[in-house]
């Protein structure tokens, strides 16, 4: 990257230099800052990763970090009882097949919109953005009702639509955040690059598929993540709309159902949530490479 | 009355039973009328993990004989996705539910199938204690059924401990006091007490405390508590708070870790400091199923040796043998084919018994034989509640408006906090009695 | 066996790989082979409707309708009778502890504290990591609670906040750092109700952060590095640039995650619900809807809450109308 070897350029000091040690001290403190914030950070995920290879009976009696000095006495079984519930591997299919069409439907709709709020004019505009971000904040469990009613009303049932009806509902919640976010970042994009569009006589769908979204990538990779991942650990919508029948149902149902009605099971859940976290964390670290700098200033000068 | 009754006579008739078919209970007739083959079933229910292996074994012979897939949908979270399914018109055909209250709710609102011209009524008269019967007719339709119950009001301990000790099991209240004072006084703390259940946090406290209700002021004057008729500042109603006090001991005294333990400590853990060793506590109140955690949590023990129980002895001598119950409640939301067969067979005595082998439920159906139960301690709590039951009343809180429960619950947790506040959170109480059952 | 029913589900899988993108790009073609066929002067004015119609009519179905549906029903009684505002009269009646106040009370705790602490870990951190190499690593840790469930979080925060009697081996973490680094009796971090919202609030805030972080992130790597440079070559110093160059231009990304951070703690249910249901004066709105709406059979009280929280969201609103004003003016 060619911004950050121009900064060490400009910023290198000669060896040895006052300035050069205080340099060399900053970037320690850094690094020393930055790994100390991220253990911290990180010091309640490890407990529970401890606490997922010990026996139920050990969690109970004495804390995580007792586990760490001898007598070692770690075991696999709670990562074996939840690897074996019979019906993980078609769930995580369900999971895919609800979770993929319910972060593309309302990214690509949303995108539309957020253009359209961004760099459209039409009368209402601002008015009908701000009711869009209001709807944010309508508690979701007041919209089941009258929604399912609606679903049972016109034979949107699984039985006839499969995932279609959660597919909808998620993106009809999902909508508000994702063109809020959108809209934000298009709407940052420097005026002068649609101007010279214009002039060059590109069309709408053109500055759209080939100028925004090339532009906005960072912004799309982040709401599809959060999309994804709020889909995948979503468990009321779903037992609405999918219901928990084992056909169909979710990770997250199944997992929830690895504690019995009285809680007796809690424990294989420290296992099932590191099982549970690594599809959306695979999500996570293979947008990343989407967030880096300089695809706008690239562009501007190009 | 919804009152539970098991009857001397009904007594008489389990044990002939008993006696007479122990190897082949009701074999004579076919549970499930014919004429279903195939089609499917709708059923929603709590159960989940070993409690769904069981009721799916409990399922496959009538899956078996009737050719009847089952789609069963297991939920935690029952009340939102129960209500919102009933509301929306998309209800399942059959609901498994552990208490009655939301169910209830449904009857009053019309929207359960009458059960009185779908199961053999002669036969289940002759099966089940009248007042479980009683409990399931609402506005004069039978909409309810249950299958399995769980007991309250047992005192569990460590049998091996008290014989080293020389405790004995108290016979009486005063017994139970004195009891407690002869624990304290050798050093040891008497109870063990746990309250946190999540959103149901109190639960717990409160069957300790609905317990000593029944047994100090009797069954009439319980009826007219959950019925919202009795006022919760009454001196017979604070009086029962009164003697729970008696229990915990002053600010919580007998009672290990004390109020910040008690209300922070998952009711599931209640065994684990009188199994330690050495033991932190000498007994604790909890209900039959409490027995499954205690061997899920120290897989050692043995029913009778390492744990046994007696029954909480009531204040008042007459309502000896008065215990309360609760149990898992069944109610269909259509009628079809299916599901009227599912019903009838759910009531017999074939289903229930495979769940009751399987361990950690008792059955309701009275001809499941005593042999049935799979150790010495549960045959003991069948045994009990056939031949020591006079009544059995259902629990006072599950039939209680859910906002009368859930400030039942609190309450609860605040005098364990604080007893010496007890006026303030009766009255308290007394104001949400005010508006929980108008409607 | 899981395969067989795999097989079965391929009709679905080819649905969702194909048909789904194909109906959405046809969808956007198509309307604007139709925009075209429209006089030159009508198009600009058609265009927009095409655009953003499919994003109103979801949220419209889903949202709208349903929110009309709740302020029709939170002026009703259980049998649906008209009966004007008394529900919000036995929500917003006897401050300060009946009615809805103590959930008011702790959900104005969640704004303030929550909103705040999230922006500045948020800040901090995607600035920071934005100078290491190892960026994307520490990223995808502080990122990971986000990928929990709210039930295993409270699994999580259970171990930290757990409580034993000060003679038994402690087995939460902090318990374990008060007694044994502080010697301080431990703490019942979920019943004492001097701390336990902010227990709560805590873990919220731990679990959020990498919401915030990631898009402060992509916002951040929207500022041109020329500009940095420029900057640095002037001699400003790094905390100068930050608050002279970085802030301002990340103005409007932290408006967006401000806003939807504040209507956030205003929903904030998941972590009350599955930690302490709201007991021990814990309730916040969200809580205290669900249960009225499931658990009494209030749905008037519910619907109620529910719009009370959306009133309360205005004055966000209003403060964000003029935030994208001043963007617009700008350019």
């Amino acid at each position: 990257m060619t911004a950050v070897a121009a900064r060490e350029e400009v910023v290198r000091a000669r060896a040895w230099s006052p300035a050069w040690i205080s340099q060399r001290l900053q970037k320690v403190l850094l690094h020393v800052v930055v790994i100390g914030l991220t253990v911290a950070w990180m010091v309640p995920a490890i407990g529970l990763f401890v606490s997922s290879f010990r026996t139920f009976q050990d969690i109970n009696l004495t804390g995580w970090w007792t586990a760490l000095s001898p007598p070692f006495k770690f075991t696999v079984d709670n990562y074996s009882s939840v690897l074996s519930s019979g019906n993980l591997a078609h769930s995580i299919f369900n999971s895919f097949m609800i979770a993929i069409p319910a972060t593309v439907i309302p990214t690509t709709i949303a995108a539309f919109a957020a253009y359209a709020f961004a760099w459209m004019k039409f009368p209402g505009r601002n008015w009908l953005f701000l009711a869009l971000v209001a709807l944010l904040a309508v508690p979701l469990q007041l919209t089941f009702v009258p929604v399912l009613k609606t679903y049972v009303s016109i034979g949107l049932v699984p039985q006839n639509w499969g995932f279609v009806g959660v597919w909808l509902a998620h993106t009809g919640y999902g909508l508000p955040f994702a063109v809020y976010l959108l809209a934000n970042f298009f709407r940052a994009l420097p005026s002068d690059l649609f101007e010279s569009a214009e002039i060059d006589g590109a069309g709408t769908l053109t500055v759209f598929f080939r100028i925004v979204l090339p532009l906005s990538v960072p912004a799309i990779a982040s709401l599809v993540i959060f999309q994804f991942l709020w889909v995948w650990n979503d468990l009321l919508v779903a037992l609405i709309y999918v219901g928990g029948t084992q056909s169909v149902a979710p990770v997250t149902v199944t997992l929830a159902n690895l504690t019995n009605s009285l809680g007796q099971g809690y424990h294989l859940l420290t296992a099932a949530a590191f099982l549970s976290m690594i599809i959306p964390l695979i999500v996570f670290v293979s947008l990343q490479r989407y967030f880096v700098r300089g695809i706008l200033a690239g562009s501007v000068k190009g | 009355m919804r009152l539970i009754r098991l009857t001397r006579r009904v007594v008489l008739a389990a044990l002939a039973v008993l006696v007479a078919g122990a190897c082949a209970p009701g074999a004579s007739n076919n549970p499930s009328p014919s004429g279903v083959h195939g089609g499917t079933i709708d059923i929603i229910g709590v159960w989940s993990d070993g409690e769904l292996d069981s009721f799916n074994a409990v399922l496959a012979p009538w899956e078996q004989q009737t050719g009847v897939t089952v789609n069963f949908e297991a939920s935690r979270d029952q009340d939102a996705i129960l209500t919102t399914r009933v509301a929306a018109g998309n209800p399942p055909d059959l609901a498994a539910a552990p208490s009655p209250t939301l169910l209830n709710r449904f009857a009053q609102q019309k929207k359960l199938v009458p059960l009185e011209n779908i199961i053999d009524m002669n036969k289940l008269k002759s099966e089940y204690a009248k007042s479980w019967i009683d409990q399931g007719t609402i506005n004069g339709h039978l909409v309810e059924v249950f299958s399995w119950a769980s007991i309250k009001g047992f005192i569990w301990y460590n049998p091996k401990v008290w014989q080293q000790k020389g405790y004995t099991v108290p016979k009486t209240w005063s017994d139970l006091i004195a009891l407690q004072t002869k624990m304290k006084g050798a050093g040891d703390t008497p109870w063990c007490v746990t309250v946190n259940s999540g959103a149901a946090t109190g639960w717990p406290g409160s069957d300790i405390e609905k317990e000593i209700t029944l047994g100090q002021v009797g069954p009439d004057i319980y009826d007219k508590w959950w019925q919202g008729k009795q006022s919760w500042t009454s001196p017979e109603i604070k009086g029962s708070w009164q003697s729970f006090g008696q229990l915990l001991g002053p600010g919580d005294s007998n009672v290990y870790g004390g109020a910040n333990y008690i209300v922070n400590t998952d009711f599931s853990k209640v065994g684990d400091p009188m199994f330690a060793s050495p033991p932190k506590c000498m007994m604790l109140n909890q209900a039959s199923f409490i027995t499954s955690f205690f061997q899920k949590a120290h897989p050692e023990l043995q029913p009778g040796t390492d744990f046994d129980y007696f029954t909480m002895p009531s204040q008042n001598s007459a309502n000896e043998g008065i215990r309360v119950g609760a149990a898992d409640a069944f109610s269909i939301f259509h009628d079809t084919p299916q599901a009227r067969s599912l019903i009838n067979y759910l009531v017999s005595p074939e289903a229930q018994e495979i769940w009751v082998k399987r361990g950690g439920k008792i059955a309701v159906n009275n001809k499941v034989p005593v042999t049935d139960y799979p150790d010495v301690v549960s045959q003991k709590i069948a045994k009990d509640l056939v031949s020591n039951t006079k009544q059995l009343k259902y629990d006072a809180g599950d039939l209680m408006p859910t906002d009368m429960k859930n400030a039942y619950w609190q309450a609860i947790v605040a005098f364990i906090q604080d007893q010496s506040k007890l006026d303030s959170i009766l009255s308290g109480l007394e104001q949400v009695r005010s508006t929980a059952y108008t409607s | 066996m899981d395969l067989s029913l795999l097989v079965q589900d391929v009709p679905t899988l080819v649905v969702v790989i194909v048909a789904v993108p194909a109906v959405l790009a046809a969808y956007i073609v198509g309307t604007e082979y139709l925009v075209r066929l429209l006089p030159d002067k009508l198009r600009p004015r058609v265009r927009p409707w095409f655009w953003v119609g499919p994003a109103l009519i979801l949220v419209t179905g889903f949202l709208v309708l349903p929110t009309l549906g709740t302020v029709v029903t939170s002026m009703q009684d259980r049998d649906g009778n008209f009966i004007g505002l008394l529900n919000y009269q036995h929500q917003l009646g006897g401050f300060p502890t009946g009615g809805a106040w103590i959930a008011i009370r702790n959900n104005v705790y969640w704004l303030v504290l929550y909103t705040l602490f999230v922006l500045f870990f948020g800040l901090i951190l995607a600035v920071l990591f934005d100078r290491v190499r190892y960026e994307s690593i520490v990223k995808s840790f502080i990122f990971m609670p986000m990928a929990i469930s709210s039930v295993a979080l409270a699994v999580i925060w259970g171990f930290m906040y757990s409580y034993q009697p000060a003679d038994a081996p402690q087995t939460g973490t902090l318990n374990w750092v008060v007694v044994n680094v502080f010697h301080h009796a431990p703490v019942t971090w979920l019943s004492d109700t001097t701390v336990n919202n902010f227990s709560l609030i805590a873990a919220a805030i731990w679990g959020i952060t990498g919401f915030a972080m990631v898009i402060l992130s992509a916002a951040l790597k929207g500022i041109p590095g020329e500009l940095l440079e420029a900057a640095r070559v002037d001699g400003a110093g790094e905390l100068t640039i930050f608050r002279r160059v970085i802030f301002p231009l990340m103005m409007p990304t932290v408006v967006v995650v401000g806003t939807t951070l504040v209507i956030f703690a205003l929903k904030a249910f998941d972590v009350v619900y599955v930690m302490t249901a709201g007991n021990f004066q814990t309730d916040v709105l969200a809580n205290r809807m669900y249960k009225l709406l499931y658990q009494a059979d209030n749905p008037g009280g519910a619907s109620a809450v529910a719009i009370i929280l959306l009133v309360a969201v205005i004055p966000v609103l209003i403060f964000n109308l003029r935030q994208f004003r001043a963007v617009e003016a700008r350019r």
